[in-house]
């Protein structure tokens, strides 16, 4: 009998953290859906090793980890583009690559994008809390020990239904159903449900300006800074609630677009909400990156979804 | 300011191509927020296929679903008739929960400066805000965090000029009209009057919250 395998963690990163698809029944308690802001990028790694879709998997950010695996595995990296080995052998993003017991995967440099995600055949098997393995750090659970990553973590991973692992190393996630990730994305958004807090200059601004992407950014929010976006109402509204998507306009008239952490409800007039198709391209946006928002119908919107590599996103 | 235009409610708006937010008003009110809970009451024991999740809040009701197993014209039109129906559907009355409340002190920083505010004694504060039966209108801000309906006038207070980095778990606050009960330990801006040491987050239980949006709420001086 093989002990159950185990993904050591060497060296953390900057901030790699368990994430799952996210924790879903429980945002009228006040807990956020969390789980991995690229949908689309981590969904292909776990199909790719063999894995179920939503399967536990580690969301790297800017600077990747070193990590031992205990047994041969299967292991797939997408969404950022980032240099990794596996011992010495190079691992092409996006590939199923079998990996031989005791190798160590290394992340090196990075070259587009702010998060990839790692998964490894049978996925990480932590104990879910509210039926999630998603790490929400504000609150300080799911993961591990509702925090980050550190050096000397061991986590758990669970038995993979993959028979030959050799025979299914070499698959690829087809290019034309990977994210079109870029650094000046247009991002599609559906208007409302509060733009009528918002003058018609106040949407056009909204509609026709480029925002950068501050520095502090986190998984809770993508704060920009841009052109303010007039308003022609109160600065607040009475408190109600908000998705993954929503843009919130402060008094200040820079928008933030919420991310998977987000406070279930908030008090400042949300302009418009991003489709969910366009979401990873947000969760690759690193400080400094340049978004134009374009206004899209809800029917259009809805087609994209349809339109989704991946279900379940 | 106020908005130039009124509109009939409830409105039914979209937020983005997964959720909606169904409006009762535009008010901190108890009668909006007993609208918001008889929906979602409604809305909860009616299956209705590709929903998700719902938020209750003050005055709108969050309705979230899954666009790939339905879609928008079904969802609205779902809405449209539980909305018609809701007149005949009775809003059940909420559990009661005593909140035992060891007011200022190291337990209520804030209290001498309600009173100050308030233009009464600290003990006027204390007996004015044991006195009615409140209502969760929302949990929301972070996770398990009470907003409460009911505060009596007379004690509204501002915000914190500053925010607090650390507000300790059980904290009972009042920002403007409203009085609220931190549940986790979180940076905070609510003057805080009194704390609870009655476990309201409790991760090691199947159901870890104590309050839920629509319970009475009364506070127990100590």
């Amino acid at each position: 009998m093989n002990s159950p395998n185990m993904l050591e963690v060497l060296e953390p990163g900057l901030l790699t953290t368990v994430q799952d698809a996210g924790r879903r029944g429980w945002a009228r308690y006040g807990i956020p859906p969390s789980g991995s802001l690229d949908p689309v990028a981590f969904a292909a790694a776990n199909v790719l090793v063999g894995n179920p879709p939503d399967a536990a998997t580690l969301e790297i950010t800017l600077v990747g980890p070193r990590v031992r695996v205990q047994q041969e595995c299967l292991i797939a990296v997408c969404g950022a583009t980032f240099e990794v080995w596996a011992g010495t052998l190079p691992v092409p993003l996006w590939h199923a690559v079998y990996v031989r017991a005791g190798r160590i995967i290394t992340f090196g440099a990075r070259r587009n994008g702010a998060r990839a995600y790692l998964a490894v055949s049978g996925g990480i098997a932590l104990p879910p809390f509210l039926g999630s393995q998603a790490t929400y750090l504000p609150g300080g659970f799911g993961g591990l020990e509702g925090r980050a990553l550190r050096a000397g973590d061991r986590l758990p991973l669970g038995e993979t239904a993959v028979r030959d692992l050799l025979a299914r190393a070499g698959r690829v996630w087809p290019e034309n159903r990977r994210p079109p990730y870029t650094s000046q994305p247009t991002l599609r958004v559906v208007l409302g449900p509060q733009d009528d807090y918002f003058t018609a200059e106040g949407l056009a601004t909204f509609l026709n300006s480029t925002y950068r992407l501050t520095g502090d950014a986190d998984r809770m929010g993508a704060r920009l800074q841009g052109p303010p976006v007039a308003r022609r109402g109160p600065t607040g509204i009475v408190s109600d609630g908000v998705v993954w998507g929503s843009i919130q306009v402060p008094p200040d008239g820079q928008p933030i677009v919420m991310l998977a952490d987000h406070q279930t409800t908030g008090g400042y007039p949300k302009i418009a909400t991003v489709i969910r198709a366009d979401l990873p391209l947000l969760a690759q946006l690193v400080p400094g990156d340049r978004v134009r928002f374009a206004a899209v119908s809800l029917t259009e919107a809805q087609m994209s979804s349809l339109n989704l590599p991946v279900t379940g996103l | 300011m106020v908005l130039p235009i009124t509109y009939l409610y409830p409105r039914i708006l979209a937020v983005g191509e997964a959720a909606f937010t169904v409006e009762f008003g535009d008010a901190v009110d108890a009668l909006l927020n007993r609208q918001v809970h008889a929906l979602d009451t409604a809305l909860r024991e009616r299956a209705v296929p590709g929903l998700i999740e719902t938020v209750p809040t003050y005055r709108s009701l969050l309705v979230m679903y899954d666009p790939q197993v339905s879609n928008a014209e079904a969802i609205r039109d779902a809405l449209t008739e539980v909305l018609n129906a809701l007149p005949s559907v009775g809003v059940p009355e909420g559990r009661l929960v005593e909140i035992p409340v060891r007011y200022g002190g190291a337990w209520g920083p804030d209290l001498a400066d309600v009173a100050a505010h308030c233009g009464m004694s600290a003990q006027a504060v204390i007996e004015l805000h044991v006195q009615p039966e409140y209502t969760v209108a929302m949990l929301g801000f972070a996770p398990g965090f009470a907003y409460l309906l009911g505060l009596p006038e007379k004690l509204a207070t501002p915000r914190l000029p500053t925010p607090r980095l650390r507000v300790p778990p059980g904290s009972v606050g009042i920002a403007g009209a409203q009085t609220g009960v931190y549940a986790l330990a979180t940076p905070g801006g609510w003057r805080i009057i009194g704390r609870t040491d009655l476990t309201l987050f409790n991760p090691g239980r199947e159901m870890p919250f104590t309050l839920q949006a629509g319970d009475r709420v009364r506070f127990v001086p100590l």
